[in-house]
């Protein structure tokens, strides 16, 4: 039983990391234009270097 | 390419020429850089993201742009002059993108935070429910003998630090609402499932520190992660309605030419006041309700009344704020300033009318309100019980009495409704009907009156061509209006499957019509008097346009807006159902009177102003005990109708606003959606009545069992769990009746 030790520990932490990165997600508002998304996968890069300052 | 060159002139008008149209709507952010939001139209994929993006960043002052596709919106920031907003709006139109100024002070944040908090608590709780899904299953599923009293405690205590923070964070949005309704001495579903939740959490984790074995931690979260869901999703409904009346409102934004002492000046929309004379060119959207001083030109009224022809004006008519100036300019005086004018006078309507909806008590709440006391003073009356009169101590009675709380099964109240509604809500969107609250269902099962707006609901809303035409008539004119985005011109391209004619030189003439050349030929097709201007004036019934063909030959084309095809049927079957039909209609009194007779409707009302409409339902309303009123509607004029109305259905081709403010929106040119509606929320009340019914009759054997101090945690975890499987299989039942009627 030893190994629950381990086990419980590791699958609640990796729980504990999809869900801290939900909400970091969430607060980046990275939701808010789910259409855009998808579509500026296929711009070039050059827009999003000056988008950066 | 060539057609879409045409056809885009309509929007082309949009084009701002003005020159200080934006810039008093800049703002400072906290960098002291100018920015402002524009709402833009025709973004459609990647390249035009890009192409709007890169042609802002080319000016050199230009430090943030970036466009939200799904809203439409594009914030722009810059340093410098404020003017330049005006050239951002012009190098966008001239690219193609039409903008607006999208004033987001408008915007309600409320929603939006509401939002966010119930999608942190379903993933805080979803979290929670799933790593406790792990530890439950070994801990029901052995006892102390086979897994060992420490291997226990240690689960018990896990089970413990993962759901109890779980609980307080993502409780809240029920617990606030609990706590709102008894400060207001009333109660609500909230209520007893708050109560259960946290007497459940507190009795689990005194048992964990006690070493004891009623431990129902899952029961909690399970109960909370769904409910969320379920709350998130009717949020997500009732905010949809407020943001796009707000979003037509902003479309007001920007500003008007005023003329004073014969000097044109720019004045923001907002600070219109009555008396001011505007001058309003073509193309340009109407800014503020007025009497036209001089000019004379058609208005687009479709975005008020959904009517898809233009209306003539002339000298002294009324023209109302958001419609669009079609084919001359014109002088208008301000009759009502900004914040009294007909468009936002029907938001406010709308408002107002959401407000006295939210008052309505549903079936969950009924039932709250009689569970709530009943419960809790059996488990009160329990605990003096063995405290008092049987002599236990107070915490083996605190025991009992919190297990006759738990036991009580809110999780099969709580799941009473939602399944059916959820199932109900599931089996009508397969039919193209997409229910927006679970409200909606359980008020049209008690509608007596269906009240139906005329034009766009019983008939098609859009023209079609009557009469009957030589083929090479047709196909000229279809040849000609396929360049016309005008709703005449595509009734005819509509009846029309053969080869187009091609032209040369086609032009759209404004107010008039569509001319082009056919080896050498010129066709004319468009109003009377601009293509064929030696026809004799006749009073027509009817829509038309005249197709003149090189001067010798000329042909009326006629157009009707028809009857939905099975409009007669639907009508007698709502008959059959016990509900009274009613038609309200701005239309003229013969047209009505000739529908309502054909459907065979008695009680028709015409001429029916937008106030007028929203009277007659709250008059009728007056006269109602506990049966509701639907409505059922296409146009803006509809829409505070529609909110008035307990329950509302719309097409979708109604407008957007119209759309989001109906409950019910369906799909498709038939009527019979509405007789399914109908149908299915009459089964799905008797189902959820059912349900009910059967948390009684599990109460009454399980209440005196948990009383006298009976249930061990084994038996609350079959009862609790058994009684949820009665309630989602009964509901599920709702399938099996739809399949007897035709959909």
């Amino acid at each position: 039983m030893n190994i629950l030790l381990y086990l419980i520990p590791i699958a609640l932490t990796l729980g504990l990391v999809g869900l801290l990165a939900f909400l970091w997600t969430l607060k980046n508002n990275q939701y808010d234009d789910l259409d855009g998304a998808a579509e500026r996968i296929l711009i070039e890069k050059e827009v999003d270097k000056k988008k950066g300052n | 390419m060539e057609q879409s060159q045409v056809s885009n002139n309509k929007t082309n008008f949009n084009k701002v020429d003005i020159n200080n149209f934006f810039s008093p709507f800049v703002k400072l952010d906290q960098k002291k850089n100018n920015s402002i939001v524009f709402k833009v139209q025709n973004i459609h994929c990647a390249s035009c993201i890009n192409l709007i993006e890169k042609s802002l960043y080319k000016l050199s002052n230009v430090i943030f742009a970036r466009v939200n596709m799904s809203t439409e919106k594009l914030e722009v920031k810059w340093t410098g002059e404020k003017k330049l907003a005006d050239k951002f709006a012009k190098i966008l139109s001239d690219l193609g993108y039409p903008v607006t100024l999208y004033d987001h002070d408008n915007l309600d944040k409320n929603t939006e935070d509401k939002k966010k908090i119930l999608i942190r608590s379903i993933a805080v709780s979803g979290f929670a429910a799933g790593n406790l899904m792990l530890i439950s299953v070994g801990l029901w599923s052995s006892s102390v003998e086979t897994m060992g009293f420490a291997t226990r405690e240690l689960f018990q205590w896990i089970s413990s630090l993962i759901v109890m923070p779980a609980i307080i964070y993502s409780g809240r949005p029920f617990f606030y609402s609990a706590f709102k309704v008894l400060k207001n001495k009333k109660t609500n579903m909230d209520v007893p499932i708050s109560l259960a939740v946290i007497l459940t959490s507190l009795i689990s984790l005194f048992e964990t520190i006690n070493s004891g074995e009623h431990i129902y931690f899952d029961s909690a979260i399970m109960l909370l992660f769904f409910l969320l869901i379920g709350r998130y999703l009717d949020v997500l409904a009732k905010g949809k309605a407020k943001k796009s009346a707000n979003e037509l409102l902003s479309t007001l934004g920007g500003t008007a030419t005023v003329i004073k002492n014969e000097k044109h000046v720019i004045v923001p929309i907002k600070d219109l006041k009555a008396g001011d004379v505007i001058s309003i060119s073509v193309g340009e959207k109407i800014p503020a309700d007025g009497i036209i001083l001089s000019g004379s030109t058609e208005i687009d009224l479709s975005l008020i009344s959904g009517e898809t022809l233009p209306k003539k004006a002339i000298k002294n008519d009324n023209v109302f704020a958001g419609t669009l100036n079609v084919s001359a300019p014109i002088q208008i005086e301000v009759s009502k300033a900004t914040e009294n004018n007909l468009l936002t006078s029907i938001v406010k309507i709308m408002e107002k009318a959401e407000l006295s909806k939210s008052k309505y008590t549903r079936i969950a709440d009924k039932a709250a309100k009689l569970y709530t006391p009943i419960v809790h003073s059996a488990g009160f009356l329990t605990f003096i019980g063995w405290w008092i009169f049987i002599d236990l101590a107070w915490q083996p009675s605190l025991l009992i009495a919190v297990t006759v709380l738990i036991i009580t099964c809110p999780c099969a109240l709580g799941l009473a409704v939602p399944v059916v509604q959820v199932l109900a809500i599931n089996l009508l969107m397969k039919k193209g009907i997409y229910i927006k609250s679970g409200d909606a269902l359980e008020k049209l099962s008690k509608v007596k009156y269906v009240i139906f707006d005329k034009t766009g609901t019983l008939t098609e809303g859009k023209p079609n061509l009557i009469g009957s035409y030589s083929e090479k008539d047709i196909q000229i004119a279809a040849s000609l209006a396929h360049y016309s985005k005008h709703p005449l011109s595509k009734a005819i391209c509509e009846r029309f499957n053969g080869k187009l004619l091609i032209l040369d030189n086609v032009k759209e003439i404004i107010g008039g019509g569509i001319e082009g050349y056919f080896k050498g030929k010129l066709l004319k097709l468009g109003k009377k008097n601009w293509s064929c201007p030696l026809q004799k004036d006749e009073d027509n019934f009817f829509s038309e346009i005249w197709l003149n063909v090189d001067n010798n030959r000329q042909v009326c084309f006629s157009f009707k807006d028809q009857l939905r095809k099975d409009a007669k049927n639907v009508v007698n079957e709502i008959k059959k159902l016990g509900i009274i039909p009613i038609i309200l209609s701005g239309d003229r009194k013969m047209i009505v009177k000739r529908i309502a007779q054909h459907l065979g409707i008695k009680d028709f009302h015409s001429e029916f102003s937008i106030e007028m409409k929203s009277e007659f339902i709250r008059t009728l309303r007056l006269k109602l005990n506990n049966e509701k009123i639907l409505m059922i509607g296409d146009g803006l004029n509809d829409a505070p109708s529609l909110a008035l109305s307990d329950v509302s259905i719309a097409p979708s081709t109604a407008m957007d606003i119209t759309q989001n403010t109906a409950d019910i929106v369906f799909q498709g040119d038939k009527l019979f959606p509405i007789i399914s509606c109908i149908k299915i929320s009459r089964k799905s009340v008797s189902l959820i009545k059912q349900n009910f019914l059967m948390a009684v009759i599990y109460n009454i054997f399980a209440i005196p069992m948990a009383v006298v101090g009976l249930v061990t945690p084994l038996i609350a975890a079959i009862a609790m769990s058994s009684s949820s499987l009665f309630v989602i299989g009964n509901s599920f039942r709702l399938n099996l009746k739809t399949r007897n009627f035709e959909l």
